[in-house]
């Protein structure tokens, strides 16, 4: 029987260990690789220019290692549905492959196609290789919930096996045996669209900063890992000046499109470590980057509402504030705060900024100072950051806006303090805002504050040619601290005095005993496990495609679109308004849940009132066994709250103990 | 909702008469329920104790079934509590208690109000909307009144006359209000006689932080006069030596907590005066047990009149950079100290200054450390001082450097030694 099959290139934008690139040609007489794309919604899309040309060259630079094995890209334009019922009669496809998309979006989008290729007779293989494990996995070894924080995250990821090992790329042997005749017209048919084709103006367009490319991606690779050699510095560089700046060997937009395979990025990792501290097993924090990525993919995975605050059952529901104008200054780099608006100046020039600059700004513009939406900002960092995954921005957004992952708020970063310590000579706002270049250092996070005489002297006025502040920093974070303990204690139920007891500890952290953390420390391999069997299990292992039911995605999960917006919170309990503590009356009307909004108490907080919980808080997880995902983690968030109460109250009881005996 | 009421008290009386009647009729062996023993015809006193469970709109829902329902939906019980909420869609993302309903709680329930807060969103009509109600609350007994802006404070944006007259019909009317929280808004020295005019016997709370229209003099007044205020929150420009000793006096209960603002706009604007120590020690001395709970949002030079004497703060939390010295004098000079969270410092180490804060504030049980260095070992000391006491450690991965005695991995396992209980440093995605 012949096979032709087709490969669909999505993210995963690489020849070198890609699985399902690998499936297309395993005994196929014909391998045609394609990517789709539809030039119309593209302009329309919110991505920056930035985004497209490093897509664009990416994809370029996948047709010219095509074309070294005597194959082509075919970039086809329209909407996948309607192109692959042409293809698969055009081609006579029999195989369908692509790379495991876990995004809920991806999902649905390839159940559909899946579905379409059934009817077509055609069979899919669908393989994971987007992200270091899978996800599924996680979700499952945590009793069917995603972990909520990052330690937990660790604990779980220590105990899997070692991610499977990467594959080589694809020879020109392999591609050779499934040829297929490119035609003299391909470049008319199949060519990669420029960016004026997409809608976009390119005169006056600075050359890229980030060159896209799985070829540039390899070269940045080599440079990183001799860096990591030479600095002699594993586990934690600490930030530079010049840390701020687009590094040759800067590689998180490369992993975002795909151009490098984590798992390579991975073990090169961990190949290098052992290499140099003698066979030492590497610790989980030398994958810093690529375990957070992991950890917010895993977040996001089941829950189509991920990039939202409604309807988001991980989300702290935060009255933020609507303001248009607001916005506008801080994503145009117009606030009046040197330090941030020239964060965004790069990240509008150059499509990536450091991960302190990206702490800065949106902390900035959300709890820290504006009080705007996270989702304001994740959607102008979608459309301007070059490694902006749907997961992982959403995910850094809540993270960083405290709103999901249980964090302390206490901590807010100052737009003048905080630049400054990481770069007291102001060099990289002078860079970007060269309207400040004359600034004495003493001045240039803060030009408001120079007499005028100096501004006049710096040939830049405030308030003329740079703005004014747009904000008094340390009254709007005077209010929004209050904001977010309000907010906080409304979660926790927690009434005293204390700001860092706002927050709710989370339950899972306590749930692993002393003993598997200690795993943890020694690394994500345990002891007996050498790197031989490990490579062996992870061979053995390898492509997972029983993973993939994306078909049944949809179905699997009907109650998430009706879930009501959770709001965390219990319907006041009439006499909590109590005649005997009139003190506490104020405190707790302004905690307690609005009761004339109309939204009714979603079910998946009622766990909190429901005697069950109470009666038995030691062992919610298995209790949520049977559950539809949108309620175990709204229930875990549930009882994380009770446990909190529970908390408190011992804690109150040893105070009053305490308070008898003294 | 917009059925006629039936007097509450006749449908309780006739309720039972009823049950009884059916009881009879029904006889022992059916257990079906019998047309007439039907939802509608439950007990009172079993539908109100429903209703306290149900949601606003539940309730609501819930009352258009039946007349009775709609009476027990009317029970002044049910109406202590509320909560207005005033947002505009322009500038919030929340909705807002429907008109239709604070027209009707105005009409039937205002009498009922007891404990009310106002929630408003950043734009000035919603503030304005809620100084209407307010001035609508005329036949009422409120004990508790909050208004709280969620966003940016609007209640600032409207005209002082019209937010004080609203205020003031609340003050004159409600005459044993106990807490009143109206935090940046701009209530003044005039509408504070008021209060004390009529509810000095009754304040107990009052929490007015950025209040920029009272003066020393206007929260002095409420001090003099309102002996049973046991809470107070206020900007530090209202704190007086003759507010202390006054909260101090013989006649006036224990204070519970008293909450200070110290916050400046540009460095170098504002001069703050400092407070006699002896003032402090009145307080205290007074009040043992009271909680004293300092928010700074100052310039590092601005510290300079600040702890240089004893202070009985409990709560310390600096919003801004905070300079290693002030950290020394804080262990010098605040043997009271609970909980201290500093969000930023310089890129010295503080391990000097927090072991001797470890030594010297013995109720230490909470630290929050931000932008700060501490080495690894200054910080395990530290921990090892304090011990279990500490059940609030909220601790920047960055913050810690690693020395020649513990790298990052060691740290968790020496730290969660000390006090007991698994500990991490808090983290934040590199991304």
């Amino acid at each position: 029987m012949v096979v032709n099959s087709v490969h669909w290139f999505r993210k995963g934008l690489r020849l070198h260990d890609n699985p399902a690139l690998q499936e297309a040609l395993n005994g196929a007489d014909t391998v045609r690789c394609v990517y789709i794309l539809d030039p119309w919604f593209a302009g329309a899309a919110n991505v920056g220019i930035n985004r497209w040309r490093f897509l664009l060259e990416a994809l370029d630079d996948l047709d010219s290692s095509l074309k070294k094995l005597n194959s082509r890209l075919f970039v086809i334009r329209g909407q996948p549905t309607d192109v692959f019922p042409r293809l698969f009669k055009d081609w006579k496809v029999t195989r369908l492959t692509f790379e495991y998309d876990p995004e809920p979006y991806g999902k649905e989008r390839d159940g559909a196609i899946i579905k379409m290729a059934q009817e077509f007779g055609v069979e899919t293989i669908v393989r994971n290789s987007h992200t270091l494990y899978n996800l599924d996995r996680i979700i499952e070894m945590n009793n069917n919930s995603p972990p909520l924080t990052f330690k937990r995250f660790q604990t779980i990821v220590s105990r899997l096996e070692l991610p499977r090992r990467p594959l080589l790329p694809v020879t020109l042997q392999q591609m050779d045996k499934c040829h297929i005749k490119i035609a003299d017209n391909h470049d008319q048919l199949y060519s990669i669209p420029s960016l004026e084709e997409l809608g976009f103006r390119t005169e006056g367009l600075p050359p890229a900063v980030w060159r896209g490319g799985e070829s540039e991606a390899l070269d940045r690779l080599n440079k990183h890992l001799d860096k990591k050699v030479w600095v002699a510095n594993l586990e934690h560089p600490r930030v530079s000046t010049c840390s701020l700046y687009a590094s040759p060997t800067g590689l998180s937009p490369y992993l975002r499109f795909g151009c490098l395979s984590c798992r390579v990025l991975y073990y090169n990792l961990r190949e290098l470590y052992m290499k140099l501290r003698k066979r030492c097993s590497p610790p989980l924090s030398l994958f810093g980057q690529l375990l957070w990525r992991e950890f917010f993919y895993t977040a996001a995975t089941n829950n189509p509402n991920f990039d939202r605050m409604e309807g988001n059952p991980i989300c702290v529901q935060i009255p933020w504030d609507q303001n248009p104008e607001a916005l506008a200054k801080w994503a145009e780099g117009r606030t009046g705060f040197p330090w941030i608006d020239a964060i965004m100046t790069q990240l509008r020039q150059e499509g990536w900024i450091h991960h302190l600059a990206r702490h800065a700004v949106a902390c900035f513009l959300t709890r820290g100072d504006l009080w705007i939406s996270w989702e304001s900002g994740m959607k102008v960092f979608e459309e301007l950051l070059l490694d902006a995954d749907w997961s992982v921005n959403a995910g850094s957004w809540m993270w960083l806006s405290c709103s999901a992952f249980f964090q302390q708020f206490f901590h807010c970063y100052c737009p003048v303090g905080f630049g400054r310590r990481t770069d007291p000579s102001g060099d990289y706002i002078r860079r970007y805002i060269p309207i400040l270049k004359d600034y004495p250092n003493r001045y240039i996070y803060e030009p408001w504050n120079a007499p005028e005489s100096v501004q006049k002297a710096a040939n830049c006025v405030v308030g003329v040619d740079y703005p004014k502040p747009m904000i008094n920093h340390a009254e709007g974070s005077r209010l929004n601290i209050e904001r977010m303990k309000q907010v906080y204690q409304q979660l926790s139920h927690y009434r005293g005095l204390s700001l860092l007891a706002s927050v709710p500890t989370i339950q899972e952290e306590a749930e692993p005993p002393m003993t598997d953390e200690s795993q943890t420390s020694s690394g994500p391999d345990s002891p007996p496990r050498g790197p031989v069997d490990s490579e062996a299990a992870g061979c053995s292992t390898a492509p997972d495609s029983s993973t993939v039911c994306a078909s049944s995605t949809c179905a699997l999960y009907p109650d998430l679109e009706d879930t009501p917006s959770s709001n965390l919170s219990q319907t006041p309990c009439p006499s909590s308004g109590s005649h005997t503590q009139p003190s506490a009356a104020v405190t707790s009307t302004s905690a307690s849940h609005p009761p004339s909004t109309a939204a009714p108490p979603s079910p998946a907080s009622r766990p909190v009132q429901s005697p069950v919980s109470k009666s038995e808080p030691s062992s919610p997880s298995s209790s949520c066994l049977t559950l539809s995902p949108s309620l175990t983690s709204a229930t875990t968030l549930a009882q994380t709250f009770q446990k909190r109460k529970d908390l408190t109250r011992k804690v109150r009881r040893s105070q009053r103990q305490r308070g008898q005996q003294s | 909702m917009k059925r006629g009421r039936t007097g509450l008290k006749s449908s309780c009386q006739a309720f039972p008469s009823q049950e009884r009647a059916k009881r009879q009729k029904r006889g022992a062996s059916s257990f079906a329920l019998s047309p007439a023993e039907d939802w509608g015809n439950l007990p009172h006193h079993v539908v109100l104790q429903i209703f306290q469970h149900l949601s606003l709109v539940d309730r609501a829902r819930a009352s258009s079934v039946c007349r009775r329902w709609n009476d027990v939906f009317h029970t002044p019980d049910l109406w202590r509590k509320f909560e207005f909420e005033l947002n505009q869609p322009a500038t919030s993302y929340l909705r807002s208690t429907h008109p239709d309903l604070i027209q009707q709680i105005i009409k039937k329930h205002a009498q009922h109000l007891q404990y009310v807060s106002f929630k408003v969103d950043s734009c000035i009509e919603s503030a304005e909307a809620a100084c209407d109600i307010l001035s609508q609350l005329v036949n009422c007994t409120i004990k508790t009144l909050g208004l709280i802006s969620t966003a940016r404070p609007s209640f600032m944006d409207v005209s002082q006359a019209h937010f004080v007259s609203a205020l003031t019909v609340v003050f004159v009317n409600s005459k044993s209000l106990s807490s009143i929280k109206i935090d940046d808004t701009p209530v003044d020295d005039p509408s504070l006689k008021v209060l004390v005019a009529n509810n000095s016997d009754t304040l107990k709370l009052l929490k007015m932080s950025s209040c920029p229209h009272v003066s020393p003099a206007g929260i002095l007044c409420v001090a003099d006069q309102c002996h049973g205020l046991r809470e107070l929150a206020l900007n530090y420009h209202l704190l007086s030596d003759e507010l202390l000793l006054a909260l101090s006096s013989e006649k006036h209960v224990h204070l519970e907590h008293l909450r200070i603002d110290v916050a400046s706009e540009n460095p170098g604007q504002t001069h703050f005066h400092t407070i006699k120590r002896s003032s402090w020690e009145a307080l205290v001395r007074h009040s043992p047990k009271v909680n004293i709970v300092m928010y700074f949002f100052l310039y590092e030079e601005e510290f300079e009149p600040f702890f240089r004497e004893e202070t009985p703060v409990t709560h310390l939390y600096f919003g801004r950079a905070v300079s290693k010295e002030m950290l020394g004098r804080i262990g010098l000079n605040c043997p009271r100290l609970v909980e201290l969270v500093v969000c930023a410092n310089g890129l010295e180490p503080l391990d000097e200054e927090l072991i001797r804060i470890a030594e010297r504030c013995k109720s230490l049980t909470a630290i929050g450390l931000g932008e700060c260095e501490v080495t690894c070992s200054g910080f395990v000391e530290f921990v090892k001082m304090c011990g279990g006491r500490l059940t609030q450690l909220s601790i920047m991965e960055e913050v810690l450097i690693p020395d020649s005695s513990y790298n990052m991995e060691q740290i968790h396992s020496e730290v969660s030694k000390h006090l007991g209980r698994m500990w991490f440093p808090d983290m934040m995605p590199t991304w």
